[in-house]
């Protein structure tokens, strides 16, 4: 077993551990800053890939602001379910169920597929990743559509906020 | 070297766990968390197929962005709603927030 693999099987166990404690947790303010934990994880992930760009961004957009904006919204809606009640529906053992049928459906699938035990090449010598992702983005030959229409939709997205969010008393 | 597999699995089972959040919690907001795990599990598998295809072509990594840029799309106006069902109805029990129940 290589050095990687053992990294990667200690993020992986760290991710999902945190994964686990952010939908069972009773404290909702600790599912958020397990949700924290558990999104750094992903961004280990992501430079085990050599996805440089998408690590920074996860560090960044993830845990910079969406998680902040979870515990921001955490406490805004504070009069909050600890004291009251249990956390879980009725249902959730048919939940449980579901997700561990879907695990094991999707876990079928990949074992049936062929491609799966393919290894990484390595990478072209003096390829710069990010430089090449740039030029994907705002290519006319490549991704410029949509990446222009992710942008209308996050200012849309963000407008429809403000004005649903806003309290007009 | 990790086989893809591996990362495959990885992600299967984070998606997993996000959709046991999203079907067994109560709280609106521990919902949102619940899609959250399941969208970054499908950014694991795009930068995975990235990874262990064709380097030079970026498909994987712009699908991965525009995730994340719809990822924040989606928590600004779920978040949004919640607060304001919640200065409404002073809940944020998704079974309570039964409004357009017919």
């Amino acid at each position: 077993m290589t050095g990687e693999q053992i990294i990667f099987i200690l993020v992986a166990v760290f991710t999902l551990v945190s994964g686990f404690m952010v939908v069972t947790s009773r404290n909702l303010i600790h599912a958020a800053l397990w949700l924290v934990s558990a999104l750094f994880g992903v961004a280990v992930a992501y430079a085990l890939l050599n996805a440089a760009f998408l690590a920074v961004v996860q560090v960044v957009v993830y845990i910079g602001a969406i998680a902040i904006l979870f515990i921001f919204a955490v406490m805004l809606t504070r009069k909050d379910m600890r004291d009251q009640g249990p956390q879980m529906n009725p249902n959730w053992w048919a939940g449980a169920v579901l997700a561990v049928l879907v695990f094991a459906g999707l876990v079928f699938l990949l074992l049936s597929w062929g491609g799966l035990s393919a290894t990484a090449a390595d990478m072209p010598a003096d390829f710069d990743t990010i430089s090449e992702l740039g030029n994907a983005l705002v290519s006319p030959d490549a991704y410029v559509l949509p990446f222009e229409v992710a942008s209308v939709l996050l200012v849309a997205a963000l407008i429809g906020a403000v004005y649903v969010a806003y309290n007009r008393k | 070297m990790v086989p893809l597999s591996w990362y495959l699995i990885f992600a299967a089972a984070l998606f997993s766990i996000g959709l046991f959040g999203v079907l067994a919690r109560r709280n609106a907001v521990a919902i949102l968390l619940g899609v959250e795990l399941m969208l970054n599990s499908v950014n694991i598998n795009l930068a995975a197929f990235w990874r262990y295809g064709d380097v030079t072509r970026m498909t994987g990594q712009v699908f991965a962005i525009i995730v994340f840029a719809v990822a924040a799309a989606e928590v600004a106006v779920g978040l949004a709603l919640v607060i304001s069902v919640y200065r409404r109805r002073n809940t944020v029990v998704a079974d309570e927030i039964n409004m357009m129940k017919w």
